[in-house]
């Protein structure tokens, strides 16, 4: 189940740069590391990961196993209309996860 | 600065004999990714434990009803010890212990008494078995639990700083685990570095151990997630 928190300023004012913060629940594993049984847990990590904003894309992030579980990503977008933000990210089980949350602009 | 600071800590508790969070112990980054509810990992399970809450609770129980309860466990019921794991496996759905689902579960409720004092109810005769088992040397290390978190508490072993092994901001995202875990996932780590037998999740070891923790640091405040190294 793809989880994520995404938090952004309760209301923005048209034009402002608006701080945009989401943690995906995602154990990034790097395949490196082994199991109880001694056995090699399988690369899984996030590896792209966009952010649409009103169906414009306005952030794309390329990661790798360098990261920690359960990312934290932190950008800015400068606030235009009210609209939805749509996170996406494909890991390397190529498996999608989603995220969506509405920007209010006063 | 910190080290004076630790060392003040550290003469401070042994004592006053007070009881002080992990979190004095941490540095500036883990104070920070606790203190902010955007940041800490850990609130991805309490959000999920709302969920499972709305699925396998809400029969009974409104949703955010749950503040206060964490702070009466674990407590002794009829002779046995129960601690909050426990009591949602046993009022709740059939989870097993430190699964993810329990783990949100557990997280989601003691999440709504954060902030207050936990540990209520308990006298020093119930836990007095706990605290025989605190104080016994075990493991090829052959040490009991005072000597790392009583006599060395603020001072360093290797890189970490030892703090006093205080369980209220558990289940706690560990950076060494990257999750969430129990108090006894915790316990068991200590035990491991013991060279000592790994008791089971929810033995009665374990259990008499966290009953003696919770009298222990009795008046600490809920962190629930709290973040820890």
């Amino acid at each position: 189940m793809a989880l994520a928190r995404i938090q952004l300023p309760k209301d923005a004012k048209r034009g402002e740069l608006v701080e945009v913060r989401i943690v995906i629940q995602h154990p990034m594993e790097t395949g490196f590391r082994r199991d109880a049984g001694g056995e090699r847990v399988a690369r899984n990590a996030i590896h792209s990961l966009a952010c649409r904003y009103n169906g414009a894309e306005v952030f794309r992030a390329t990661l790798s196993t360098g990261i920690a579980a359960n990312p934290y990503l932190r950008f800015f977008l400068r606030a235009g209309e009210s609209g939805d933000l749509d996170f996406w990210w494909l890991d390397d089980d190529e498996k999608e996860g989603t995220a969506k949350t509405r920007l209010v602009v006063a | 600065m910190n080290r004076i600071l630790l060392t003040l800590v550290f003469f401070m508790g042994s004592a006053l004999g007070q009881p002080r969070s992990g979190l004095e112990f941490s540095g500036a980054e883990i104070r920070q990714l606790q203190a902010s509810d955007a940041e800490n990992p850990g609130m991805l399970w309490v959000d999920r434990g709302a969920g499972l809450f709305a699925q396998h609770c809400a029969a009974c129980h409104q949703p955010g009803s749950m503040k206060g309860v964490a702070t009466r466990y674990p407590r002794v019921v009829d002779g046995k010890v129960v601690n909050l794991e426990a009591k949602l496996r046993h009022n709740g759905p059939r989870l097993a212990y430190e699964s993810q689902e329990l783990l949100a579960l557990t997280a989601y409720v003691a999440h709504q008494s954060r902030g207050l004092p936990f540990s209520r109810g308990i006298s020093n005769e119930e836990a007095e078995k706990g605290r025989r088992e605190y104080y016994r040397r075990r493991g090829q290390m052959n040490l009991s639990c005072a000597h790392c978190h009583e006599a060395s508490a603020g001072k360093t072993l290797g890189a970490e700083t030892l703090s006093q092994g205080q369980p209220n901001g558990y289940p706690a995202y560990r950076l060494e685990w990257q999750t969430l875990g129990s108090l006894h996932r915790r316990l068991r780590a200590c035990m491991y570095g013991l060279h000592a037998e790994l008791p089971a999740y929810g033995s009665d070891l374990l259990l008499d151990l966290e009953l003696f923790l919770a009298v222990r640091g009795r008046g600490l405040l809920l962190e629930t997630p709290a973040v820890r190294r």
